[in-house]
């Protein structure tokens, strides 16, 4: 009997090495032999502990499984049956192309990867020249989501056209941003698709070298991806002759140490070095002079990890999903004080009321919600009022918000606002690399000008206004320069709640 | 009572493997505290020689991420998120409550030496708030009673 539970950190977190335990129990007991497989999550985070049951090659779903379910699973008598987990309709709503494994798969097994579509684009992309490689990704219309969303093409178009002894593939992999887990989830649920993403960026710029910088807060997905490098390289995917093209490249994973600037790419490439990550002016661009002042591709996981389905399916396939600029799919990570929460990946365009009154369906508590960060902690606070913008890229800009990484987190009306803001700027002070006053010496001004307003002091409003232009106009980098977004949202959708009344109703 | 202080020889041998990497000092650092559970005074002589730095510049990069000490923590670490999704599910009152029953500030230990408590910013946990972590092991919807039962597991 072939049963599939996944060893993804949410599984994890909510139970799912418990819930092994007891299937392995009640198997023994049943007399069954059970064929384990762990996978990744499918993303509904609301149903883990999900286990799979597969029924005439068809996957059956039980969850939230407990230990105690664990018998009536495997005799098909729970109450936990949620049928066929594709037909769900969380899952048959999506348009899985980058997460086309990740909960399906056993992420450590090479031979599934390639089973199901895996190196197809790899294989493909060592066929083509870098150029080639570089304008179909163009073509594609992939941009950056790390956050910036700037376009891939165009930064690995800089890279290749460098002349340099060596070049490197940096992978930013530090995912930061409060309700933020896709980074996590899929390099726990398919590492190969991150691995074979960054061997097609080196065949495209000519590097032969790369780096994951993973944070140190997720040893889960440091064990699973140090393993897959360890398999690609045995299985000749990496190394001196990838997939016996006589092409080389290889790669490490390196451990982060705990600072969200790291994040930056210029912080990371310090970091990296071996330096303290403080951020570095641009020009010159990493592109340029990065990773020990070599041209180097920096680029978030989600980024890479689209790279080989481009390849499989073809640029036009994956620029034909969208809305605007915003091309092919965004993974939408939904957090926070949700009913549903999880991963769920769509084409661009999807409004916000969609995802948190439908796919969310509302909050966890029950209660109103009031609402929604969007883009991590240097994004806005976005009221209802708001529910009608579409996910992309300038879309939720004009809309006064930041997709960033896409992470959503939901607030009920319980939410405190002003102390939202107030811990907005308290985490720009933890934080901040100390580079820039604006941003050091602002953030804590900010948390003592937020107390102030708490206290009743009306004049402490346009103070804080100031500030917040001061520290938008004075920082070398986002976290000082976007911090403001989140308070300034707060002031502006929130200011009932907020404020002292007088402000509030000027 | 703490375990007998490194010698030279050791911490070289841990160092040893990172050598040759391109950029060594960070996983040089981790593997110290990997096998420490800090980064002692004596390493810094040892790889501030074997990098060439000074131990001025070594110390800047200790000092700049959260993750380093100069101390050894509890015998536990829990690390309680306090970001903006686990503050959405109660995360802030569970780790004020928390540290108020072990009457910790953040980063403190428990006077018998079982547990450092942390602040941390994201743990990848957010559809799964308010989230925490005890020494490596991930902990989602995590409530007072949860809560009370990790403590005494730990042995606070
Ligand atoms: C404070 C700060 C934190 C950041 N954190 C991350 C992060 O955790 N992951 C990431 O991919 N990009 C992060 N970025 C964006 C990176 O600087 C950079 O734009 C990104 O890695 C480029 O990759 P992409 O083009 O594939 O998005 C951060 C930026 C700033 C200013
Ligand atoms: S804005 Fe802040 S984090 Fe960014 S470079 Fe300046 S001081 Fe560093
Ligand atoms: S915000 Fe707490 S785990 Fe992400």
């Amino acid at each position: 009997m072939r049963v599939y539970v996944p060893m993804d950190s949410a599984a994890k977190a909510l139970g799912a090495e418990a819930v092994v335990a007891a299937l392995q129990a009640a198997a023994r007991d049943a007399g069954v032999t059970l064929e384990l497989v762990r996978t990744g999550t499918r993303g509904m985070i609301w149903l883990e502990p999900l286990v799979e049951v597969e029924i005439n090659g068809v996957r059956h779903g039980y969850g939230p499984a407990a230990p105690e379910d664990a018998g009536a699973i495997l005799d098909g008598t729970s109450e936990r049956a949620l049928g066929p987990v594709e037909d769900l309709d969380w899952m048959a709503r999506q348009t899985r192309l980058t997460f086309a494994r990740v909960g399906v798969i056993d992420p450590l097994s090479l031979q599934d990867y390639a089973a199901l579509g895996g190196l197809v684009g790899l294989r493909r992309a060592l066929g083509m020249t870098g150029a080639g490689i570089v304008e179909e990704v163009t073509t594609s219309g992939l941009r950056g989501r790390g956050g910036a969303g700037f376009p891939t093409g165009i930064k690995w178009k800089t890279v290749h056209d460098a002349q340099a002894p060596q070049k490197y593939i940096v992978c930013n992999a530090d995912e930061g941003d409060s309700g933020t887990f896709a980074d996590r989830m899929l390099m726990e649920g398919d590492p190969f698709t991150l691995i074979e993403g960054m061997v097609i960026a080196a065949l495209g710029v000519g590097a032969t070298r790369g780096y994951v910088y993973l944070r140190s807060e997720y040893p889960d997905a440091i064990r699973v991806m140090r393993r897959a490098v360890e398999i690609a390289r045995k299985q000749r995917v990496l190394g001196a002759d990838v997939l016996g093209s006589g092409r080389v490249f290889d790669m490490e994973i390196r451990v982060g140490a705990g600072a969200y600037v790291c994040g930056e790419e210029t912080s990371l490439l310090n970091s990296l070095e071996g330096k303290r990550g403080v951020v570095r002016a641009k020009p010159p661009l990493p592109a340029l002079e990065g990773f020990l002042g070599r041209p180097t591709v920096v680029n978030n996981v989600i980024s890479l990890a689209t790279v080989p389905v481009i390849f499989e399916k073809g640029a036009q396939h994956y620029a034909d999903f969208g809305l605007g600029r915003s091309r092919g799919t965004v993974t939408l990570q939904i957090a926070g004080n949700v009913a549903r929460g999880g991963l769920f990946e769509t084409a661009f365009g999807i409004t916000l009321g969609e995802v948190v009154e439908g796919l969310a369906g509302g909050t966890a508590s029950g209660r109103p919600v009031k609402a929604v960060q969007v883009g991590g902690p240097l994004g806005a606070y976005l009221p209802a009022s708001k529910f009608d913008a579409p996910l992309g890229y300038e879309e939720l800009d004009a809309k006064g918000g930041l997709l960033g990484h896409a992470g959503l987190v939901v607030f009920d009306d319980t939410a405190d606002m002003l102390s939202m803001a107030r811990f907005a700027m308290e985490f720009c002070a933890i934080e901040s690399c100390g580079k820039c006053t604006p941003c050091r010496i602002g953030a804590v001004r900010g948390v003592e000008t937020i107390d102030r307003i708490r206290q009743g002091d009306g004049a402490a409003v346009p103070l804080l206004r100031d500030l917040c232009e001061t520290m938008k106009d004075g920082s070398l980098c986002a976290l000082g320069g976007l911090t403001p977004l989140p308070v300034e949202s707060v002031l502006d959708h929130f200011a009932d709640e907020a404020l002292p009344r007088r402000e509030a109703a000027e | 009572m703490s375990p007998p202080l490194p010698d030279t020889d050791e911490i070289d041998a841990i160092i040893a493997p990172h050598r040759n990497a391109e950029g060594p000092l960070l996983p040089m650092l981790h593997a110290v505290q990997d096998a420490f559970g800090h980064i002692p005074e004596t390493a810094h002589r040892v790889i501030a020689e074997a990098l060439n730095i000074s131990r001025a510049e070594l110390h800047g990069v200790i000092s700049f991420y959260h993750d380093f000490r100069s101390q050894p923590a509890g015998r536990h670490v829990l690390k309680i998120c306090r970001a903006e999704a686990c503050q959405a599910m109660g995360g802030a009152a569970l780790a004020d409550a928390t540290l108020k029953r072990l009457g910790l500030d953040w980063h403190g230990t428990t006077r018998n030496g079982a547990v450092t408590v942390e602040p941390v910013y994201c743990l990848g946990l957010c559809a799964c708030a308010p989230a925490a972590m005890l020494d490596d092991r991930v902990l989602g919807r995590v409530d007072d009673a949860r809560m009370t039962s990790l403590l005494a597991e730990a042995g606070a």
